[in-house]
């Protein structure tokens, strides 16, 4: 079999046992994307040269059989809105193309101390911004289990890379289910994490209070390996939270017997996919039967979350994109003066849902609106936050679907930014409580994948995990392939030489 | 009559204080002043996509001191806030900084400084202490006279600020002055910040306007650009002045900011419309709140050095110096600094004082420099005081030295020695001086004889001539008298 289609904990094994070399590993994912992105669009640059470098190095540790990090060799994907020291980082915008940052995020630092390799970046909504994948000042990417398809966003470069078998496993960022729903609708595992548990510093901000970095992977355990190197307290993330890091590998054995999963009422509500109802309940259904026990909850002030949302974020996105000047870094253009090359330099440097946003969160922080629009917000999110207590009160997880729909087609809400927000609908209030939430395959509907959405206490990812974890051993959604992974492009299969 | 002292002044002032930290407010870089351009950078204080501030926990350790040095309440919790604009210098175009919000309050609010204005306490109240980062500088670079191109310096660029906002209390030029002395004076003790408003450490913006007899507020302004106290005073002076005419004129103060020009010592508007510009304060998420519990507060409480107040009681009181040398000497920290010292080994607190207050201080003043950016050190003052006790030389003698050894140190005694300096106490040698003088000066002695002291002064006088000085002048005047009267 093909080594970029296996899961990286089988990867790591082969490593060890020496019947794979990192190089190998990674030749195999350079060329599945050489065959297979120009279609796809997953990736914004590709690290080839320096990753074939570092891949020799592991291929010299395994062979001498030295001690090496948890995921030596392992090529990682990273989605473009992460600082790379030296490697073009653009957001998906003009305004930062040709940025080559001076420093790496704690993500990557952790990443390379780890031992994996950084394949290359990932295509991305500008600024994270969308639900699709669309707003990229690069081209779209499309979705591999159907190109006329949206992968979702905003770590739509990310899911399809992993999706189609070009990086076994890569990181996101969700500020309102930009990793869960790329995943769900793409048939993959995506984590994000509680808000405080990977560190911010270097994850160029979209909103700050609501930003996580996360893995995606095509397995439960994937993310577990991941999140184990990216998660823990950084003296230079003031948020990030200095709370011990479990094991959470070994959480994933203790299975679900008598874990109390709450089924949220809001969730199956109006306006979902029929396809995506049923595959959400049958799953519900499959964790019953591996002894889980399953009651409804309610979480009435969800219908408020996505004005929230679109409050709180673009508020915080109005100040944090304001750097964006011309004077430092990345696009200039040239104006009489000094605010002529502000607004000339903005105006050229933003796609349009990027502008929508800052005038939007610019409009809710002005004198006389901030009491009504910002403030407000502010409250409401405490409410959500409050519903998700209560929950927890009676409830261990609590279960939802990942997206209201499957992946939509290319073109089809771009018109229509309400109905793009629509998306994210189930995956925000996670965001506006901080808790942490996954996705993982759970069947599908007209022929594409639907994503199950279990959402755990706050630092709690164990109990998320192991319950997701015991889902996948129950079922073989995760080992679907899209038929364009499955045409055995990029190298030989079964690990031999590239 | 001059149109403002119809009119009260009020007057409010904003302080700007560089605070005495080791790193910047949010990130490692070191704060130093006068390095090369962009040197002291970091992703954090250029404001880099991705980049995350810090809080120094110095820096609000400083904070905190001075609030509590001034009495104000402390904030059980706290937030940095953003204040949104656009300008070169400011490489995230937002400063972080503490916006006073509901139930946001500052780090520290409603506390109070006192002062002495020519001998009579007063006491301003403090709105608000507050911490905030610095922004970089701009560096104009011009050609003939026209600005071709503007280079940004990022170094100051997230250095940390502490704000202190007063009430509008003071009344006058001279009294914002004498406030902004004894506010350094306090930071200095304080060892917050050295202070310097020459060197940028202590910046100060003012409020100006003219309250009517019946106690209506009038439009203030703003007064910026004032660089030493003395720009202060005179800034203040010519803005009250200014509104008191333009009100007399029949006209209207337009509410603005306005700039001190040093040169032509005039203010002027900076904008002729302004409009009122909306910062869009909200907290700033990547900070979590200040939490301050009451052993934190209780500890640096505990902590803080004798405040002047204090000392200046402990200087009239316990060492029985003037009200006013104990003023003078307090209000300057690395002064009283100086005469602690002194005063460990040299226990006469009101001789020091003296030489402090009078010869010292002329000295420093005509220099142009403070007390410890001279070679006088305080060992060298108690030498040359004890030479006077011990009468080996006169206190003229010790005058006439004072300024070379202010300027570049040295022993006094060796000084004296090697010089001749030494008074003569020898009642030979003088016997002989005085019978000359006499011999000399015929109609004075005559004078003497009849009873006439002032004639008896000028034929001392003649003999310290003599001697340049060194005589010792009571075993003179012993000799002439006894000579002359028998």
């Amino acid at each position: 079999m093909n080594p970029a289609l296996l899961p990286v904990a089988d990867l790591l094994l082969r490593l060890r046992r020496r019947q794979l070399a990192p190089s190998e590993l990674l030749a195999a994912c350079l060329a599945r994307i050489e065959a297979l992105d120009g279609t796809l669009r997953a990736f914004l640059y590709v690290h080839g040269e320096v990753a074939r470098a570092e891949a020799k190095r592991w291929d010299q540790a395994y062979a001498r059989g030295e001690e090496v990090p948890p995921l030596a060799g392992i090529p990682v994907a990273v989605k473009d809105v992460i600082a790379t020291r030296g490697v073009p980082t653009t957001c998906g915008s003009r305004i930062l193309e040709g940025w080559r940052p001076p420093y790496d995020a704690t993500v990557m630092t952790r990443l390379r101390e780890a031992g994996a390799v950084l394949l290359g970046k990932t295509n991305m909504d500008e600024f994270a911004m969308g639900s699709s994948t669309e707003n990229s000042a690069f081209g779209p990417t499309r979705n591999p289990w159907d190109p006329e398809r949206v992968p979702g966003g905003s770590s739509g470069g990310s899911a399809a890379a992993v999706a189609a078998g070009m990086a076994p496993c890569a990181l996101g960022t969700d500020t309102g289910g930009s990793i869960r729903q790329p995943a769900g609708l793409c048939g993959i595992v995506g984590l994000k994490p509680t808000y405080g548990r990977v560190s911010r510093y270097g994850l160029v901000a979209y909103g700050s209070s609501l930003d996580q970095i996360g893995p995606l992977a095509r397995t439960v355990e994937d993310a577990a390996l991941l999140l184990q190197v990216l998660a823990g307290w950084d003296p230079r993330d003031a948020t990030s939270a200095a709370v011990p890091v479990p094991d959470y590998r070994e959480a994933l054995r203790a299975g679900i017997a008598g874990l109390r999963i709450g089924i949220a009422r809001e969730g199956l509500g109006e306006g979902l996919q029929p396809g995506v109802r049923a595959a959400v309940l049958q799953a519900a259904q499959v964790l019953a039967e591996l002894g889980a026990s399953l009651e409804e909850v309610t979480l009435p002030t969800i219908a408020y979350a996505l004005p929230t949302y679109y409050l709180v974020a673009t508020a915080e996105a109005s100040s944090n994109l304001a750097r964006y000047d011309g004077v430092r870094h990345g696009l200039r253009v040239e104006g009489p003066d000094i605010v002529a090359m502000f607004s000339r330099t903005r105006d050229a440097g933003f796609g349009p849902e990027v502008k929508r946003r800052i005038m939007l969160g610019t409009y809710a922080l002005s004198a006389g609106f901030y009491e009504a629009y910002y403030l407000k917000a502010q409250r409401a999110r405490t409410l959500v936050r409050r519903d998700f207590e209560r929950a927890f009160e009676r409830v261990d997880l609590v279960l939802l679907p990942t997206s209201p729909t499957v992946a939509f087609r290319l073109g089809e809400r771009v018109a229509d930014p309400l109905q793009m927000y629509l998306a994210d609908i189930f995956t925000i209030p996670v965001n506006l409580a901080g808790l942490p939430g996954i996705s993982v395959p759970c069947g599908f509907a007209d022929g594409l994948p639907v994503g199950l959405q279990l959402v755990g206490r706050p630092f709690d990812e164990p109990t998320v995990l192991r319950a997701a974890a015991a889902y996948q051993e129950a079922t073989t959604w995760h080992r679907q392939r899209p038929p364009l992974a499955e045409a055995g492009v990029g190298g030989p299969a079964g690990g031999g030489r590239a | 009559m001059s149109p403002a002292a119809a009119l009260a002044v009020v007057i409010g002032l904003e302080i700007h204080v560089q605070l005495q930290t080791a790193s910047k407010m949010f990130c490692g870089c070191a704060v130093t002043f006068g390095a090369p351009p962009n040197t002291l950078i970091c992703p954090v204080c250029l404001g880099l996509p991705g980049a995350l501030p810090v809080p120094n926990r110095r820096a609000v350790e400083l904070g905190l001191r001075t609030a509590v040095a001034l009495g104000c309440r402390i904030a059980p919790r706290s937030r940095f806030h953003r204040k949104n604009y656009y300008y070169p210098d400011l490489p995230k175009n937002y400063q972080i900084s503490q916006y006073q919000y509901m139930d946001h309050p500052p780090l520290g609010v409603d506390g109070w400084l006192e002062f002495a204005v020519d001998g009579t306490q007063r006491a301003v109240r403090i709105r608000r202490v507050h911490l905030e980062e610095d922004t970089g500088k701009l560096i104009h670079v011009e050609r003939d006279g026209v600005v071709t191109h503007t280079r940004v310096d990022y170094n100051r660029s997230g250095v940390p600020l502490m704000e202190i906002v007063t009430q509008p209390d003071l009344r006058s030029p001279a009294e914002a002055r004498e406030f902004l002395v004894a506010l350094r004076a306090l930071l200095q003790y304080l060892e917050v910040s050295s202070g310097r408003m020459e060197e940028g450490t202590m910046r100060v913006d003012a409020n100006v306007s003219l309250r009517a007899s019946d106690g209506t507020f009038g439009t203030r302004t703003e007064v910026k650009n004032m660089n030493s106290l003395r720009a202060v005073e005179r800034a203040l002076a010519y803005e009250a002045e200014r509104q008191a005419e333009v009100l007399a004129g029949g006209g209207a103060v337009v509410q603005e900011t306005r700039h001190w020009d040093e040169r032509r010592q005039v203010t002027f508007a900076s904008r002729t419309k302004e409009e009122a510009e909306d910062y869009r304060y909200f907290p700033e998420p990547d900070l979590p709140p200040i939490v301050v519990d009451e052993a934190w507060v209780e500890a640096v409480r505990a902590a803080l050095p004798e405040l002047p107040a204090q000392k200046r009681a402990r200087y009239v009181h316990a060492l029985g110096l003037s009200p006013y040398d104990a003023e003078l000497i307090v209000r300057q920290p690395r002064l009283a600094a100086f005469f602690e010292e002194a005063l460990a080994a040299y226990p006469h607190a009101k001789t020091l004082a003296n030489w402090l207050s009078g010869d010292v201080a002329g000295i420093l003043h005509a220099e142009g420099k403070e007390i410890d950016e001279v070679a006088l050190r305080p060992e060298t003052l108690v030498s040359l005081l004890r030479l006077i006790d011990e009468g080996r030389i006169s206190g003229r003698i010790a005058k006439e030295l004072l300024p070379e050894l202010v300027r570049t140190g040295g022993d006094p005694a060796a000084l004296v020695a090697a010089r001749g300096l030494e008074q003569i106490s020898d009642a030979a040698d003088l016997q002989r001086l005085v019978d000359r003088v006499i011999a000399a000066h015929p109609e004075p002695a005559e004078e003497v004889r009849r009873g006439k002291e002032r004639a008896l002064a000028f034929l001392v006088g003649q003999v310290m001539r003599e001697t340049r000085g060194r005589a010792n002048p009571e075993l003179v005047n012993r000799l002439l008298r006894e000579r002359l009267r028998g």
